[in-house]
């Protein structure tokens, strides 16, 4: 008997096994859901596929009563706006910032500790500061994302600069080099993939922010909308909002890594 | 570049690295800093890098005192990460140039860049690589890597060449073909090569003048009260390319005891 470790699956059989536990939970839902609606047509908690293509038509494609807007592209457009513009603000400055705490001694002294503090103050108990600070409007949402992931990600880019090899350091100074020039040409270009990785893990924490945010004072976006149609428990419409969510998730993801492959070659370059 | 070292120490701490070196290197020579490992050989290397200060004593290179930086008249080739990842063969040689001449952005464009591909492109031709000019150092075997490291070095003409274990992870015929390269190199360029190795062989074959280094004192209940100094220091003047060298340095010690007399 071969060990485990050993044992592979094909191509196709690795694409097959990942599948299977979503199938799995698809088949699970539809059994439990249409279990409930044979005791009780009007159960609202597990809606059956068809009522959630209809609120799906509903949402993306008929305008909204009241305001007259397409609801889902409306609460999309509104919450993408936020997102990115958090999540650009924080690229920026964890780049700007972790190179220049990693790179320069005396930036490092001053701000290093500075930012390891910060990073540790839970981002959801200051929400209340920044809504009296920022106003309930779009900026206190973008500064909680803001506010939530820069700190790790100055840390992170710090950390992975200092981990530079001496070596190289030392050799762009022997081509004579000075720090802006070091800064400019050996040490951003080989940040910027790392620091695109850690934005894919900070993805989780700003979409958490940016619901936090959206449920507690907002009048659109993807996540007002979750928690407002909570009060009359419509999980045909919670239901593909969250998989709606997870979808641009993953797509931002998706981009960022292949953004990582085609722009960064030399990272998967390799010799053969 | 000559180079003088005036009664260098190194401690750290309690631990004495290196002690009492005290050597004059003339200009051009090939010196090869052979000796155990731990010895100090790369400690000695940092120090002229001046990655590190000596404890005691001071390093003059041409009469005057070693820069407190890294900087274009001292090369170096590591024996790893000498080459930075994220260039081409072509980018890491023209790297060198921009530097110097491109202040603010680093960077060569149009009619500027394709002057300085032209001399990048002799350069790397002298190390035998023009065939993999696009490719990243990721893709070159390490022979090749070493080859592109010395390039891109070269392309700043350093007054010295410093050489850490270069060729110690090459199997032993590139390391032959390493060999040749760095003596056809040295004789073109003229300058001072300093290279640390821990291979006698290759010390005595490739330079004009080894260093040996080594702890002569020892204190078995505190090993680290002493540190390594130069044991043996062997001219090579049976080699034929020692001559001039010793021949520019006597004239030179000729001018500077003329300067002194007057």
């Amino acid at each position: 008997m071969r060990r485990a470790i050993n044992i592979r699956p094909d191509r196709g059989a690795g694409i097959l096994l990942g599948l299977l536990p979503f199938a799995i939970l698809i088949l699970l839902y539809l059994v439990a859901s249409s279990t409930r609606l044979a005791d009780n047509p009007d159960d609202k908690l597990l809606p059956a596929f068809s009522t959630i293509a209809d609120t799906i038509g509903r949402m993306a494609f008929q305008p909204d009563s009241r305001s007259g807007q397409y609801l889902l592209w409306a609460d999309s457009w509104a919450s993408m706006k936020r997102l990115l513009t958090g999540l650009g603000v924080s690229t920026l400055a964890g780049l700007v910032f972790g190179v220049a705490i990693g790179v320069v001694p005396y930036v490092r002294a001053m701000l290093a500790p500075l930012v390891a503090v910060v990073s540790l103050i839970p981002p959801m108990a200051i929400l209340p500061i920044l809504f009296i600070v920022f106003g309930l409007e779009e900026l206190s949402k973008v500064m909680l994302i803001v506010i939530g992931i820069t700190p790790f990600l100055i840390r992170d880019l710090s950390m992975r600069v200092m981990e530079m090899p001496d070596e190289l350091l030392i050799k762009a100074q022997t081509l004579g080099a000075s720090t802006w020039q070091i800064i400019l040409r050996v040490v951003v270009p080989q940040m910027l993939p790392r620091l695109f990785d850690s934005l894919r893990l900070s993805l989780g924490p700003a979409w958490l922010f940016l619901i936090a945010a959206e449920a507690i004072a907002s009048t659109e976006g993807l996540g007002y909308r979750i928690f407002l149609v909570r009060r009359y428990l419509a999980m045909d419409v919670i239901l593909p909002y969250v998989a709606w969510i997870t979808l641009l998730a993953f797509l931002m993801d998706y981009t960022l890594r292949k953004v990582n492959r085609v722009f960064f070659a030399w990272l998967t370059r390799r010799a053969g | 570049m000559s180079l003088v070292v005036d009664n260098v120490w190194k401690e750290y701490g309690d631990q004495v690295v290196l002690e009492r070196l005290n050597f004059e290197i003339p200009s051009g020579e090939f010196c090869a800093v052979v000796g155990p490992s731990g010895c100090g050989k790369t400690t000695f290397l940092r120090m002229l890098l001046a990655m590190e200060r000596p404890t005691r004593g001071r390093i003059v290179l041409d009469g005057k005192p070693l820069p407190e930086e890294p900087g274009p008249d001292r090369g170096i080739v590591f024996q790893r990460y000498s080459v930075f990842p994220h260039l081409t063969v072509l980018e890491n040689v023209l790297l060198g140039l921009e530097f110097e001449r491109a202040p603010f952005l680093g960077r060569f464009f149009g009619a500027e860049r394709r002057r300085a591909i032209g001399e990048a492109r002799a350069c790397i031709a002298s190390v035998g690589l023009e065939h993999a000019i696009d490719k990243y150092p990721a893709e070159l075997s390490g022979g090749m890597q070493q080859r592109l490291a010395i390039a891109q070095t070269l392309v700043r003409r350093p007054k010295i060449l410093l050489l850490d274990e270069p060729f110690g992870a090459l199997d032993p015929g590139t390391r032959a073909q390493m060999h040749e390269l760095l003596l056809k190199l040295w004789q073109e360029e003229g300058m001072t090569v300093f290279m640390i190795t821990h291979d006698l062989s290759e010390g005595f074959e490739l330079a004009t003048r080894v260093l040996s280094f080594d702890k002569v004192r020892r204190d078995p209940q505190a090993p680290n009260a002493y540190g390594a100094t130069v044991v043996y220091d062997l001219p090579l003047d049976d080699k034929a390319h020692r001559k001039p060298i010793v021949e520019r340095w006597k004239r030179t010690l000729v001018e500077r005891q003329a300067g002194m007399v007057h």
